[in-house]
């Protein structure tokens, strides 16, 4: 067995939304028909709400922080899943259950520690 | 019996090739297995010149990969203090040959690893020459026309990808197969191109990347013969390589229509449309891209002189494979074809809408000098002439607007 996280980059949704429900079930389905395999997961806010953090110079630094994502790009990430599989094969196979592989993509990633 | 050093050394690779599939699931880690080789390989090409070949070279390189892979498990287990498993040191101590049906799975599944997918096309193609042909990546770089250390650093990140995100290291069931095996045919045939026309490198290499194509294709063929794509691949490659004799003079490229046809291999041209039949007969004539390509070189293949040739035939089938696969090469193969089946005009109105390349201008001139416009002509050769193209391709343009300027002298005399 091995672990992988399957990154979610999709439209920059609010999940909260109302608009959204009908998806958000779609993710809850995948949920419940993967839930041998999944380990955790993890839905985001909108990358309007995000920070990005930095420290000047070294640890204790002044702190930095900008508005919005790290990286802005034109699907966003939006939620991830830790996922358990034999290996790379059902891995990928699970990833492309998500709505996501569809409206978007999933960037499946080997995990090396988790806890 | 003497065997001249190349002889030698590659009867040295292509055991060592066949041998690393087997030794890589026995240890579980590609990297040692693959150092085993290397090592016994190299032991073997300093004893082999001196000694002579064993009587049994498949047994003797064996033998030595076990037992190399049995010193690195050691040097490896006192340096990590760890005790590795008695029975793989055992299993590593024998004297015997693995059955030719242990080796075929292991080579298949080895080859399935480094066609998987999830790596990218280009990966796979050096994969498969690294840990199939058994090539070193200072010879990979040269058929792949890119530097040993970038085709260092690409196997490198590859087999970490392989390890970390835990690639299967196992024969894809039969529903999966067929996904799976367009990728495996894609490296094969991508690695026969390589090496047919390769871009702009003007040594010739010790290593010829369309054999290593065709044997990978027979490879594949023998391990799996109830499958279609195998066969129609190595039919097409045998069809294509048949002509290959022909294909240059001294002066450079001949084209198809000057070709000396008597020194086209004809055996290989046999056995190319035999295999093409069969395949066609279990598709119940269903061709897929392969299969279409194949048929049209078989059509050529079959044509005693150029004038002979069947052109509505091949014009049928490069708008069947367009259908299919639609690419540059066969949208310029359907406009020579109907030029040739009817007249260079219709050859040439196929070619407005298609993307403006070296090779377009070339084809477009070429149909320009049959219909007599050879000013036309050479200006299209200029074009051809600005882009990339591979050194053979630009001599033999070069020579071919000679010629035509010629032509257009003494017409304008």
């Amino acid at each position: 067995m091995a672990e992988y996280v399957a990154l979610v980059y999709s439209a920059d949704v609010d999940w909260w939304a109302p608009e959204q429900a009908d998806e958000l079930a779609e993710y809850r389905q995948f949920a419940v028909q993967n839930a041998d395999s999944i380990r955790a997961s993890v839905v985001l806010h909108p990358t309007g709400t995000a920070t990005v953090v930095r420290v000047q110079g070294a640890r204790g630094g002044p702190v930095i922080t900008t508005d919005g994502p790290y990286a802005e790009t034109k699907e966003a990430l939006t939620g991830f899943y830790l996922i358990e599989a034999d290996d790379l094969d059902q891995a990928v196979a699970i990833s492309a259950e998500l709505p996501a592989a569809w409206n978007g993509a999933v960037e499946v990633r080997p995990v090396i520690a988790s806890r | 019996m003497v065997l001249e050093f190349d002889g030698l050394a590659e009867t040295v690779r292509v055991e060592g090739a066949r041998i690393l599939a087997t030794l890589i699931r026995t240890v579980g880690d590609v990297q040692i297995a693959e150092d085993a080789v290397s090592e016994a390989t190299l032991a073997a090409l300093k004893a082999w010149p001196v000694t002579g070949p064993p009587p049994e070279p498949r047994a003797w390189l064996t033998v030595t990969a076990r037992r190399k892979a049995i010193d690195i498990i050691r040097r490896e287990r006192d340096r990590a203090g760890k005790e590795r498993d008695g029975l793989l040191m055992m299993e590593l101590s024998r004297s015997d040959l693995p059955a030719d049906g242990v080796v075929h799975d292991d080579q298949l599944r080895l080859i399935f690893i480094c066609c998987h997918p999830t790596l990218s096309p280009a990966t796979r193609v050096a994969l498969a020459l690294r840990t199939l042909c058994g090539l070193s990546p200072a010879q990979i770089a040269g058929v792949l026309l890119t530097t040993e250390a970038a085709t260092k650093r690409s196997l490198t990140r590859a087999r970490h990808k392989i390890a970390a995100a835990n690639i299967p290291y196992r024969v894809p069931t039969e529903p999966e197969l067929a996904e799976r095996l367009p990728a495996v045919c894609g490296v094969i045939h991508s690695l026969y191109t390589a090496g047919h026309a390769p871009l702009d490198s003007a040594d010739l290499y010790d290593i010829d990347s369309c054999t290593e194509a065709i044997r990978l294709a027979e490879l594949l063929h023998v391990l799996l013969p109830d499958q279609l794509m195998p066969t129609a691949v190595l039919s097409l490659l045998l069809l294509t390589e048949a002509r290959r004799p022909a294909r240059l003079d001294a002066a450079g490229v001949v084209t198809l229509d000057r070709q000396d046809r008597s020194l086209w291999d004809g055996a290989a041209i046999e056995r190319g449309i035999g295999l093409l039949n069969d395949s066609l007969l279990r598709s119940q004539r269903q061709a897929d891209a392969y299969q279409l390509q194949a048929a049209i070189a078989a059509e050529h293949a079959r044509a005693t002189s150029y004038e002979s040739t069947d052109w509505s035939e091949i014009l049928r089938l490069y708008e069947l494979l367009l259908t299919l696969a639609p690419n540059e090469a066969a949208s310029l193969g359907r406009a020579v074809a109907a030029a040739e089946a009817f007249s260079p005009a219709s050859g040439l109105a196929l070619m407005d809408d298609l993307p403006r390349t070296p090779r377009w201008h070339a084809v477009r001139a070429e149909l320009l000098a049959r219909d007599g416009r050879y000013s036309e002509a050479v200006g299209a050769l200029d074009e051809a002439l600005t882009g990339p193209s591979t050194r053979a391709e630009r001599e033999f343009r070069t020579r071919q607007r000679a010629e035509l300027l010629g032509i257009c002298r003494s017409d304008s005399r």
